[in-house]
């Protein structure tokens, strides 16, 4: 299944603004970041485990033990800093 | 009855007055006894050591970020006796001294509008899909989350780990 990735913030600086990645099923966003980190090593570098990071699938939070669903649109990007 | 029409959240580059907000919030709806509101304005430093903040930019995620904050709003109508809510928060490149985000809330008697208002602008703090990226005279950095914004959260009852200690966050790219 297709999903389309999206960045934020500095992720989105070093990533660019989306990608489409090709998924297994059932697959987890925890799942998907360690197929995306180990697609290149400027993503290994920005999306590594150690670096605090947030997840939402179709714009709800999410966390790494969320499946993603068929079509979905993810993101990851940083610890938020509004208001 | 609260004025239905009003829109509960407004995202925008341009500016906002206090006043017009607050009219706008209270109109048509005579139960109103209290109205409580915040403005965050930017700051001229921001702590660590760095210099002087010469500019803001915010980024956000458009259509989460106005998700986010309804589902925030509906939150705080169903935990305060409140009539009506309303958050504007601005985006794009601001300068020290801007205001940044208003929140506003209405209510018979003040002391639900008072804990309304800051009950929101916890849960924006930790959880509304926004990133400031300050620039000093040493560069351009994204601003880090502060682990008293969670705890400020924690307050209400909510769990966040929005500032959970980990590697710094990236570098800002230069000249980006």
């Amino acid at each position: 299944m297709k999903v389309q990735v999206r960045y934020f913030a500095a992720l989105r600086e070093a990533l660019g603004p989306q990608e489409t990645v090709d998924l297994p099923a059932g697959t987890t966003l925890g799942a998907l970041r360690d197929r995306l980190i180990a697609s290149s090593s400027r993503h290994a570098e920005v999306l590594a485990r150690g670096r605090a990071l947030r997840g939402a699938i179709n714009q709800a939070m999410a966390d790494d033990s969320t499946p993603v669903p068929e079509g979905a649109e993810v993101a990851f990007f940083p610890p938020v800093t509004g208001g | 009855m609260p004025n239905d029409t009003l829109s509960r959240v407004s995202i925008q580059t341009h500016d906002f007055d206090l006043g017009a907000e607050v009219a706008a919030l209270r109109a048509g709806d005579p139960a109103v006894g209290a109205v409580a509101s915040f403005i965050g304005t930017v700051r001229d430093r921001n702590g660590g050591g760095a210099g002087e903040v010469s500019a803001m930019e915010l980024e956000h995620y458009p259509g989460m970020t106005e998700k986010s904050i309804e589902a925030m709003i509906d939150a705080a109508l169903a935990r305060f006796d409140i009539r009506a809510a309303r958050v504007v928060h601005r985006v794009g490149p601001l300068q020290p001294g801007d205001q940044i985000v208003l929140v506003a809330v209405s209510s018979a008697h003040r002391g639900q509008a008072f804990q309304a208002c800051e009950f929101l602008m916890d849960y924006l703090k930790t959880q509304a899909p926004f990133w400031k990226k300050e620039t000093t005279a040493e560069g351009a950095r994204w601003v880090d989350a502060r682990v008293a914004d969670d705890a400020a959260l924690a307050r209400w009852g909510i769990t966040a780990d929005n500032a959970a200690a980990a590697a710094p966050a990236l570098p800002a790219t230069a000249g980006a």
